[in-house]
């Protein structure tokens, strides 16, 4: 039964947009499958570029606080999607980020482990397929005899939607789980009573260890860490007691635990739980005390065996972390 | 100009912040730069604490904690070990010089060796310079 029958208020209007991003949060809101048809019925898309062919001076043209409800995924990467963000905010009334990069600079965020000269040179110049022996990287203005050509800015840092606009919801995930964006959009569309602005909605307060089916003993000491690769999985045990770096202890469940349900540790896209701010920070504290070692040279042993800390803890938050990039 | 690096500590109640407080008691003259913060046991250190000081323009951070063996809750300092260790090898991979960032063992009667670490923290962060994890942070440096 579709929200219009029952519901004769006037339809919300809805916007979803991608900065830097894959395409799967988009994807995530068709995953609704037959749910779609309730959201449309509820609400009307007016800028969505991955369905509807609606241009920037579309948008532009909107009253400002006229669309009810956008959900923004995919990181602030170039000088165009800081410009979406920030036409939206004035345009929208609730803007959701929507998806690990926009809540925490998620997979595209890792690029903040380096710079814009270093992702240039390796994107134009070193790449095994590229030949560019003059050296032409892209530029924002370029002149022909038609006019100037214009491309957006690359900026030097990923950024989470957050540190561009005022953000009111935050709904993680890589990408977030159709069913919490369903129950998300019912509340919006209901009235129902919604909670602070800055509140992460669509997850839970309770980490993924929570929610795991796995056995786990109060005994958690690792004498080496392993790569998923180099063992064989018991399907049963807790990965961290059996060596493997499990992301639930410092990331917030609501997904359902997928990953380790399908014997997977979990990588830890729905970022930190409740009070804890940096994931990877939280993560470390939790595991270093599990490294089985007195002595400092059978420690740095142990940890030797994690290839890449970094990247591993803050595979989906980088940006977003405490820290938010390589020192530069 | 004249640079003079910021360091913050964090000293465990029962012996660094004792052997910080016998360097003052005993009149000891130590360099200025640090900022202490008591801690009931180095094993209370988050990562998060020493990241937040970095990113708030601490140039280096102390963590002193009783000396293996002695800690007041029997093993708070071995936990500090493990996680400190980890985290050094991670704040490398964000490109903090190892030296920032120390772990060092006083006990409640080293007042000394603290003000002798505290100098040494110090000559060491003049020789390298203010720290760059603040001014990374900076919007200047998005269109770098």
């Amino acid at each position: 039964m579709s929200a219009e029958q029952t519901n004769p208020k006037p339809k919300l209007k809805l916007a979803v947009y991608w900065g830097s991003a894959c395409g799967g949060c988009c994807v995530s809101v068709l995953d609704t499958h037959e749910k779609l048809l309730d959201i449309v019925a509820a609400a009307d898309p007016v800028f969505w570029p991955i369905a509807l062919d609606i241009k920037y001076k579309d948008v532009e043209a909107m009253p400002d606080q006229s669309i009810d409800l956008t959900l923004f995924n995919g990181a602030v990467r170039n000088s165009e999607n800081k410009h979406i963000a920030e036409l939206l905010r004035k345009k929208t009334k609730i803007l959701v980020a929507y998806g690990s990069c926009a809540y925490m600079g998620g997979i595209p965020g890792l690029a903040n482990f380096s710079g814009k000269s270093e992702v240039f040179e390796r994107a134009y110049v070193e790449t095994e397929s590229t030949k560019n022996p003059e050296r032409i990287f892209p530029v924002t203005e370029y002149p022909v005899k038609e006019g100037t050509l214009k491309l957006p800015e690359f900026f030097n840092d990923v950024l989470p939607l957050n540190k561009v606009v005022d953000v009111d919801y935050y709904i993680p995930g890589c990408p977030p789980q159709s069913e919490r964006l369903i129950e998300v959009f019912t509340a919006i569309v209901s009235g129902a009573q919604l909670p602070p602005p800055g509140s992460v909605v669509g997850a839970n307060d309770k980490t993924n260890c929570d929610e795991c089916k796995r056995t786990k003993s109060e005994n958690k000491t690792i004498d080496r860490f392993y790569r998923p690769w180099e063992i064989q999985d018991d399907k049963e045990t807790c990965f961290l007691e059996q060596g493997v770096i499990c992301m639930g202890p410092a990331t917030r469940g609501g997904c359902g635990v997928r990953c380790v349900e399908g014997n997977s540790p979990c990588r830890g896209c729905y970022g930190p739980p409740p009070g804890a701010s940096d994931p990877g920070a939280k993560m470390m504290s939790a595991i270093g005390t599990m490294i089985n070692a007195d002595k400092p040279e059978e420690i740095d042993e142990i940890i030797e065996t994690i290839v890449d800390p970094a990247g591993l803890f803050y595979r989906f938050s980088l940006p977003g972390s405490i820290l938010g990039r390589k020192v530069q | 100009m004249d640079f003079r690096p910021k360091i913050v500590a964090f000293l465990c109640n029962w012996c660094a912040y004792t052997g910080a407080d016998l360097a003052g008691t005993s009149r000891l003259h130590y360099a200025p730069n640090i900022r202490i913060i008591r801690i009931m046991c180095s094993g209370r250190i988050e990562p998060t604490f020493i990241l937040k000081a970095f990113q708030q323009g601490a140039d280096g951070v102390l963590v002193c904690g009783c000396h293996p063996g002695d800690c007041h809750y029997q093993e708070g300092n071995y936990k500090c070990l493990r996680r400190f260790k980890l985290l050094q090898k991670f704040t490398q991979q964000m490109g903090i010089e190892k030296d920032r960032l120390r772990l060092e063992w006083i006990s409640a009667s080293e007042g000394k060796q603290f003000a002798e670490l505290v100098n040494d923290m110090t000559k060491t962060l003049l020789s390298m310079g203010p720290s760059k994890v603040k001014s990374s942070l900076e919007v200047e440096h998005l269109n770098v």
